[in-house]
C-alpha cells in the first residue's frame, strides 16, 4: 500500500464510521418527561452509606434503601418501615415488628434477620449504633417480621437514632450484603427504598441513575422529610453531576437539568431572574461553620487563648465572606445549636455578642502565655466555605496579634493532617476550618464535633468534663424539659472551654424549573412526591 | 518498517516501567489520605484509621508497589478506592467522551489552522497576515474556560442553538453527537489552532523563499498550486510534528474543557481521582497517558514517511 492509498483509505474508514453513526436511535428521549434530571451537591462516587458517610451518599441512599423510622419535619421520629414497637416497662427490650409487604427490589421479602445484619454493621460506624451496642446485651429475630433488641440499660433515644437522617442513617439492606464489614465496601446496591440503583448506568464521577421501584408500598400518611409515604411521581432520576457551577446555572437555565441542588450564592440573583426557574432556601437546618482548634498543643491548650478568638471574632465578617451580600444567607450564632429548632439557646453566648474586643483579646492571648510563637492554620482552598472562613481568620488573628502560619491546601490533603496529633512544628496543626449540617447540630446525637472526650472526640481533640456531663445528661433525659436544660448547659460549658469556634449560620439556595413540583425544604432533597410537567 | 514498529512498542516497556515507579512514588509521599475521604467529615479518627486498613494504605511502600506492578503485569490496573469498581472499567466508560472530543478538536484545528498560516504566510506583511497573527495570539492567551463559557452563553443560552453541557454516545446518533461536541472542541480547539497557524505560517515563509517555488511560478503555476501542492507538501514535517506534539496540550486542555461543559471523559476522571487521592485510577491513567503520548510519537514519526517519502525506517 502506498501512501496515497493509505490516506484515501483512511478517509474511507472515516465516512463509513460517519455515516453507521446516522442510522442509530436515540434512546431515552420519549420518556423524558418522567425523568428528573438532578444535579447533587457533590460527586457519588461511591454508593455505600456505612462505609461512607459523605452526605452525597446519604442523600442517594434515601433513594434506594428505606429505615425503620424517619424523623419527620418537626424532628420527630416516625414508623416507616416498622409496624409497631414495644418496650418493655424498665426501658431495655425494645421488640420491632415490620409491616407486611416489604420487598427488596431482587424481589426477595424484607425479614427480621436483615434490619439485624443491617443495624448490627451501622452500630459500628455511627455514635448512636457506637452507644447502643455498648450497652447491648442481643439483638435477634424473633420470626420473620419480629425482631427485639435488649439492653443492659434504658436508651431513651432508640427511636430517634433508628430514624435520624444524619449520617450514617440505619439503611436496612438484604443480611447477605448487610454482614459485609463494616469497614469495607459493600459490592451489591439492593434496597428496599421507592427507587432502584441502575449500576449498569452508574458512571461515577458524571452520572448515576434511579428508576422506580414498582413493588414499594408507600405508607398511607403524608410525606414529611424521611417519615411518611414515600410516592414517587417520576418513573426515572437522573443525578448528572457537574463540577462547575456557572455549566449548572446555565444547563438549569437551558432547561437541560430540572433542580439543582446548591447554586452558589454568587448565580443565584441570574437564576431569580429567570422566570422559568424558581430559587429557595434548600435547607432550613442550614450549616454552622468550624473553625478547629487543636487542644493538644500551645496557644490553644490553653482556654485563655481559646476564648481571646471568641472576643475578637466578628461572625458577620466570616458570613458574608462565606455568603456574600444576601442577609437572607446567615445568622449570627452565639452557640453551637442549629437555630430554629427546639433546644437551640444562647446561654453563655454573651461572648459572641456585641462589639468586638481586639485589645481585650490581645491581653487574654498574653496572660495564655502565647509569645508570638507560629499558629499553623490549615485551610483548604478547594472548598469555598473552608477558604473563605480562612481567610478572615487569617486577618482576625493577624489583628490580635498572632504569627500566622497559613497552609493553603486542598481538601484532601487537610483530610490527613488534621488526624495527626503531632505538634505542629512536626507535621501537626492549630487550627483547620469546616461546616456542619444543621441536621446534625440539632442534638447531640450526631454531632460529634461538639464532644470533648479527648482521644474519642473530633479533630482537635478538646478534653472537657463538664461538656461531656452535659452530653450524657441530654441521652439520659426523658422529656424535653430536661433535654432543654442539658442542652442550655452543654452550650455553655462548650462556650466556656471552647470546643470550637462558631463562626456563624448559613443557609443555601436550591434551584429548580417551574414545571417540576412538590420540592420539600429539608436537610436532603426528598424526591418523593416531586412531579414534572 | 514492521520491525522498526515493533522496536519502538517494546521501547515503550522500559519508559512506562519509569513512569510507573514515578507515578507511584510521587503519589506515595504526596500529602491526603483517601480513608479520610471517605469516611466523611463526621468520622473519628478512628473510624479513619480502620477505614486506611482496611484499604491496605498503612502497608509498607515496597509492598504496595510490588502488588500493583504484578497487577499491572497481569493487565489489571487495580480497583478504585472508592467506587469499588475496576479501574480498566472506569476508564472504558470514559475513552469514548475524550477521544471523541479530541478527534473532533483534531480535525476542526487542522481544518482551519493549516489553511490559515497558509494564508497568512502567502499574505505575510498585509493586513490579512497581521489579523490570523492577532487570532492566534489571543487562541494563546485566552483561556480555555474562558472562551467556553463565552460560547457558551452566546450559541447556548442566547441562540439556543446548542446544548450547554453533556455527552451523547455516537451510538445515538452523529447530530447529537457532534452538537455536543462542537462548543467544547472549539474552546479547545483555540490555542490549538493558533499553535498549528503560527508553526505553518514560519515553515511557509521559508518554503515560499526556494528555489524550486520560484521556478513554479516562472513556469506559471498557479498560485493555489504553488501554495498546497508545493510549498505546503514540503512544510508538512514540523506542522506533522507540532499536531502531534499538540496532542499534550489536548489532554491538558480536555480536563478543564470537560469540567466546563460536563463531559463525562478521562479529564474529568482524572481530576476527581487527585482531589480524592483514588491513588489505583491515578496510576492507571497516568499510564494510559504516557502510552497515547509514546503511541502518538509514533504515528507522527510514521506519518512523516507518508509525507516525506525520502524518510525511511
Amino acid at each position: 500500500m502506498d501512501r496515497r492509498t493509505f490516506i484515501r483509505a483512511g478517509a474511507g474508514a472515516g465516512l463509513v464510521a460517519a455515516s453507521g453513526g446516522l442510522s442509530a436511535p436515540a434512546i431515552g428521549q420519549g420518556a423524558a418527561a418522567k425523568t428528573l434530571r438532578f444535579v447533587p451537591q457533590a460527586n457519588l462516587a461511591n454508593f455505600d452509606p456505612i462505609w461512607g458517610t459523605q452526605y452525597v451518599v446519604r442523600n442517594a441512599a434515601a433513594l434506594v434503601w428505606d429505615t425503620l423510622y424517619g424523623v419527620d419535619a418537626n424532628l420527630v421520629p416516625q414508623r416507616q418501615m416498622v409496624d409497631s414497637e414495644e418496650v418493655s416497662s424498665d426501658g431495655l427490650t425494645w421488640t420491632f415488628k415490620l409491616r407486611s409487604g416489604l420487598k427488596f427490589h431482587d424481589g426477595t421479602p424484607v425479614l427480621a434477620k436483615d434490619c439485624v445484619a443491617s443495624l448490627v454493621r451501622w452500630s459500628f460506624r455511627d455514635p448512636m449504633g457506637l452507644m447502643i451496642k455498648a450497652i447491648q446485651e442481643e439483638i435477634v429475630a424473633v420470626d420473620d417480621t419480629t425482631f427485639r433488641w435488649r439492653l443492659k440499660r434504658p436508651y431513651p433515644k432508640m427511636l430517634l437514632a433508628l430514624g435520624k437522617n444524619n449520617s450514617p442513617c440505619s439503611f436496612i439492606m438484604p443480611e447477605r450484603i448487610a454482614k459485609t464489614d463494616p469497614f469495607q465496601q459493600i459490592t451489591e446496591y439492593v434496597g428496599s427504598g421507592p427507587m432502584k440503583f441502575v449500576r449498569g448506568d452508574w458512571v461515577p464521577g458524571a452520572k448515576a441513575v434511579f428508576e422506580k421501584f414498582a413493588d414499594y408500598v408507600p405508607r398511607a400518611e403524608p410525606a414529611s422529610w424521611l417519615a411518611g409515604g414515600k410516592r414517587m411521581l417520576v418513573d426515572r432520576i437522573e443525578w448528572v453531576i457537574m463540577p462547575d457551577p456557572a455549566t449548572a446555572s446555565a444547563a438549569l437555565q437551558n432547561g437541560e437539568i430540572d433542580w439543582w441542588e446548591n447554586p452558589i450564592a454568587d448565580l443565584v440573583p441570574v437564576l431569580k431572574r429567570n422566570r422559568n426557574i424558581r430559587v429557595d432556601i434548600g435547607d432550613p437546618l442550614g450549616n454552622i461553620g468550624a473553625f478547629r482548634l487543636n487542644h493538644l498543643h500551645p496557644p490553644f491548650n490553653d482556654v485563655r487563648a481559646r476564648r481571646a478568638i471568641l472576643m475578637a471574632l466578628d461572625q458577620e465578617e466570616f458570613m458574608r465572606a462565606i455568603v456574600g451580600s444576601d442577609d437572607n444567607l446567615w445568622k449570627p450564632l452565639p452557640g453551637y445549636f442549629t437555630p430554629g429548632t427546639p433546644l437551640y439557646n444562647e446561654e453563655g453566648g454573651e461572648i459572641l455578642k456585641g462589639r468586638r474586643d481586639i485589645e481585650g483579646a490581645k491581653r487574654l492571648l498574653a496572660e495564655s502565655g502565647y509569645k508570638g510563637e507560629p499558629v499553623t492554620m490549615v485551610v483548604a482552598q478547594d472548598q469555598p466555605v473552608t477558604k473563605a472562613q480562612g481567610d478572615v481568620a487569617h486577618q482576625l488573628l493577624k489583628r490580635i496579634g498572632m504569627n500566622v502560619d497559613f497552609v493553603a491546601t486542598d481538601w484532601g490533603t487537610t483530610g490527613q493532617r488534621r488526624a495527626l496529633k503531632s505538634p505542629p512544628a512536626q507535621g501537626g496543626w492549630n487550627i483547620f476550618f469546616s461546616w456542619h449540617a444543621g441536621a446534625d447540630c440539632i442534638n447531640p446525637a450526631a454531632y460529634t464535633a461538639i464532644r470533648a472526650n479527648g482521644d474519642g472526640a473530633w479533630f482537635g481533640w478538646p478534653n472537657i468534663p463538664a461538656v461531656e456531663q452535659q452530653v450524657a445528661n441530654w441521652f439520659e433525659a426523658k422529656n424535653l424539659d430536661e433535654e432543654k436544660a442539658a442542652m442550655r448547659a452543654l452550650n455553655k460549658a462548650a462556650l466556656d472551654n471552647v470546643v470550637y469556634v462558631p463562626p456563624g449560620f448559613f443557609l443555601t439556595y436550591t434551584a429548580w424549573r417551574s414545571n417540576v413540583s412538590g420540592i420539600t425544604k429539608g436537610p436532603l432533597p426528598f424526591f418523593w412526591n416531586v412531579a414534572k410537567a | 518498517m514492521l520491525t522498526y514498529i515493533l522496536r519502538r512498542i517494546l521501547a515503550t516497556i522500559p519508559v512506562m516501567a519509569v513512569v510507573a515507579l514515578f507515578v507511584f512514588s510521587l503519589l506515595y509521599i504526596a500529602p491526603g489520605d483517601p480513608a479520610a475521604v471517605i469516611a466523611g467529615d463526621q468520622a473519628t479518627p478512628e473510624d479513619v484509621e480502620k477505614i486506611r486498613q482496611s484499604l491496605g494504605l498503612d502497608r509498607p511502600f515496597l509492598v504496595r508497589f510490588g502488588e500493583w506492578v504484578w497487577q499491572i503485569a497481569r493487565f489489571d490496573l487495580g480497583t478504585s478506592i472508592f467506587t469499588g469498581l475496576p479501574v480498566t472499567q472506569l476508564i472504558a466508560q470514559r475513552v469514548e467522551p475524550t477521544l471523541s472530543l479530541m478527534v473532533v478538536t483534531l480535525i476542526l484545528a487542522i481544518v482551519v489552522a493549516v489553511p490559515m498560516g497558509v494564508l497568512a504566510a502567502w499574505q505575510a506583511g498585509t493586513w490579512v497576515d497581521r489579523t490570523i497573527m492577532a487570532f492566534a495570539v489571543f487562541g494563546f492567551s485566552v483561556p480555555v474556560f474562558v472562551v467556553g463559557y463565552i460560547l457558551a452563553y452566546i450559541f447556548a443560552l442566547e441562540l439556543d442553538w446548542l446544548p450547554v453541557q453533556g455527552y451523547t454516545p455516537i451510538a445515538q446518533g452523529v447530530k447529537p453527537w457532534l452538537e455536543n461536541l462542537i462548543l467544547p472542541a472549539v474552546a479547545l480547539g483555540c490555542v490549538y489552532v493558533a499553535l498549528i497557524a503560527r508553526i505553518t505560517r514560519a515553515t511557509m515563509l521559508e518554503v515560499l523563499q526556494q528555489d524550486y517555488i520560484r521556478t513554479a511560478r516562472a513556469k506559471g503555476v498557479s498560485q493555489r498550486d504553488v501554495l498546497f501542492l508545493h510549498a505546503l507538501k514540503n512544510a508538512a514535517v514540523p506542522i506533522v510534528t507540532v499536531i502531534g506534539i499538540g496532542v499534550a496540550l489536548l489532554i491538558g486542555g480536555a480536563v478543564v474543557t470537560e469540567s466546563v461543559f460536563a463531559i463525562p471523559g478521562l479529564g474529568r476522571l482524572t481530576v476527581d481521582a487527585i482531589l480524592r487521592r483514588d491513588y489505583p485510577v491515578i496510576q492507571g491513567l497516568v499510564l494510559l497517558f504516557s502510552f497515547v503520548y509514546v503511541l502518538v510519537n509514533l504515528m507522527v514519526d510514521l506519518v512523516y514517511t507518508l509525507v516525506d517519502p525520502r524518510i525511511r525506517y
